[in-house]
């Protein structure tokens, strides 16, 4: 992977979107207008009709393909899947990859200034939920004259938002590809968020969320987070293939401290995590995963939830995924089935649980760029 | 398309929903879908298969068959169809009532086991039958519960299923009277409508 590849969208300038009136959330609290930081790879067509809209999950942000400069050492989160001649062919669509609000990479967020205290929101910052989020992109969307989208795509918290586009603008949105995701979380998942929460404000450093004002930050409570969850994205037997009982540091035998490399791997990326993402952020995106219900509206019945939407589904999981089950992803299909919709869907084997659909396997890229070119060349199919 | 397909397609009825279990590369859907609007699902566990669909638009569901169909409503479906498939299911009674069940009508194709060739097959060399209908040799064979005419037909009585249609095709997937004579020993190929009874 390369800057030059030419497989790669090279460099991206990011771009910023400012909505300046009052916009009101879900929670009834309002934001006195928003910015939303966007990247954009390929061109839109002179109908409108190849825009696709990826959504990005918990720990993700706008920058999902190429580079920000010749010297990034690692392309955007999702550049396996974004690119000319990829799965998401930027040779014929037009992709919109947004940071959401309350997000901690340039959109408004809990590192914002409030216009009404004039300091950082921190824990302050209102608690914004998948429907807030779909209702913002919806105004980029308008900004950038797109009328509808070919696609909305996402994994996980991201695929959540997509099945809220669904919901929310059946009009704006010609197919949705939900992957690794669920129709709500469960009890053990919404307990793993909480685990992960109570580790970043039980942190003495977290100061009742205004770490930023006291120049200090929960390193180790948002360090601690990231492990827990790291662990949960990851399958026993992938762990058990990439890391087994192997010893970074020490000997047992010997009586010696030591370190199992599994170890050393999990503290390293609690440690990256802290340089590059907020704590607020991480408690409202947790927060915003758990409170996503979209059937809730409708007495728990996700049939009737889905009654209305008009697009065309692909539903994607994998094999040793368990905190998104397949057994989750089928819930969201069997409702599609029994309202009527167009849906297809596949579990791809893989050994890699969550993140799976983060990395490049061939059946899950190869499925993804069947149904995308599909619906390409069907722009200007009727509806039903 | 299968010439056993294009009889099946005959049956389904425009705009409405359809169920195929182990649809295979989608043929029969997407004709379906092109031709009669039907809002229409196809079941399969091959890989292969499954992106085949993909990149043709057809709604393909990746579901292993012996898994049950549970996670569909009664009366789901129209149509519930399965071609050339109910020789390699587990538990094929439990599947056809099954499909009954999430569908009000049914179709089943698969080939005649008690055709005079299979038959003769066996009689003269004393060895499982392979031909063109069932290519397989026993030991790495998906078919594993064939099947006659006279065995299937005594399974939907038990069933109470109700035989609406029976069509008998020849080895070249053509009809003609004289099969009718002695479907089960001169018909290779067995098309079945079914329903429920009152």
């Amino acid at each position: 992977m390369s800057v030059n590849a030419k497989d790669s969208v090279g460099i991206v300038t990011p771009a910023k979107f400012h909505h300046p009136q009052t916009f009101t959330l879900q929670n009834g609290d309002e934001l006195q207008g928003f910015e939303l930081v966007y990247e954009t790879y390929g061109e839109l067509n002179a109908t409108a009709t190849n825009a696709v809209l990826v959504c990005h999950a918990l720990s993700g942000h706008h920058h999902a393909a190429g580079y920000h400069a010749d010297t990034d050492s690692k392309p955007g989160w999702w550049d396996n899947c974004i690119g000319p001649g990829k799965a998401m062919d930027t040779n014929k669509l037009f992709i919109v990859s947004v940071n959401n609000l309350g997000g901690c990479h340039g959109s408004t967020g809990p590192e914002s200034v409030d216009p009404a205290t004039r300091e950082a929101f921190g824990a302050e910052f209102p608690q914004v939920v998948v429907k807030d989020w779909v209702a913002s992109q919806a105004l980029l969307a308008d900004h950038l004259n797109i009328k509808h989208f070919l696609a909305v795509i996402g994994g996980s918290l991201g695929g959540m938002q997509a099945l809220q586009w669904s919901i929310d603008f059946p009009d704006r949105v010609r197919h949705v590809v939900l992957i690794a995701t669920a129709p709500k979380l469960t009890a053990q998942n919404i307990a793993f968020n909480e685990i992960a929460r109570q580790a970043i404000t039980s942190d003495p450093e977290y100061r009742k969320g205004r770490y930023r004002l006291e120049n200090t930050n929960p390193d180790h409570g948002l360090m601690l987070a990231r492990m827990i969850g790291h662990v949960t994205y990851l399958s026993d037997d992938g762990m058990a293939a990439r890391f087994g009982r192997e010893l970074k540091s020490g000997d047992i035998d010997k009586d010696e401290d030591v370190e199992f490399q599994v170890e050393s791997y999990l503290h390293h990326q609690g440690r990256a995590f802290t340089q590059r993402f907020d704590a607020n952020t991480y408690l409202l995106m947790t927060r915003a995963l758990d409170y996503f219900d979209p059937a809730r509206d409708t007495n728990d019945n996700l049939v009737a939830t889905l009654r209305n939407t008009r697009a065309r589904f692909l539903v994607m999981s994998f094999s040793s995924d368990w905190r998104f089950s397949p057994e989750r992803s089928k819930e969201i299909v069997d409702a599609l089935i029994a309202a009527g919709k167009d849906v297809a869907a596949t579990v791809i084997e893989s050994e890699h649980g969550h993140d799976s659909f983060l990395l490049p396997i061939s059946r899950y890229t190869e499925a993804l760029s069947a149904y995308l070119n599909h619906a390409v060349m069907h722009t200007a199919e009727p509806e039903r | 398309m299968r010439p056993d397909l294009e009889l099946v397609a005959k049956l389904i009825q425009p705009n409405s929903r359809v169920l195929d279990l182990g649809c295979g590369a989608g043929d029969l859907l997407q004709h379906l879908q092109q031709q009669k609007s039907v809002i229409g699902y196809g079941l399969d566990k091959d890989a292969e298969n499954i992106q085949l669909c993909l990149s043709r638009g057809v709604n393909v569901i990746e579901q292993d068959l012996d898994g049950g169909l549970g996670n569909f409503q009664d009366d789901a479906f129209d149509m519930v169809i399965m071609t050339d498939t109910i020789q390699a299911v587990h538990q094929p009674q439990l599947l056809l009532r099954e499909m009954l069940r999430v569908g009000r009508e049914c179709v089943v194709t698969f080939p005649n086991f008690g055709h005079w060739r299979c038959r003769l097959n066996l009689a003269a060399t004393g060895r499982m039958p392979v031909s063109k209908h069932l290519p397989h040799r026993w030991y790495d064979t998906p078919n594993i519960h064939l099947c006659t005419f006279n065995d299937f037909e005594a399974l939907c009585a038990e069933l109470k299923m109700a035989i609406l249609q029976r069509r008998v095709v020849d080895q070249r997937h053509n009809e003609h009277s004289l099969i009718n004579l002695a479907p089960n020993l001169l018909g290779s190929y067995g098309f079945y409508h079914l329903g429920r009874t009152p």
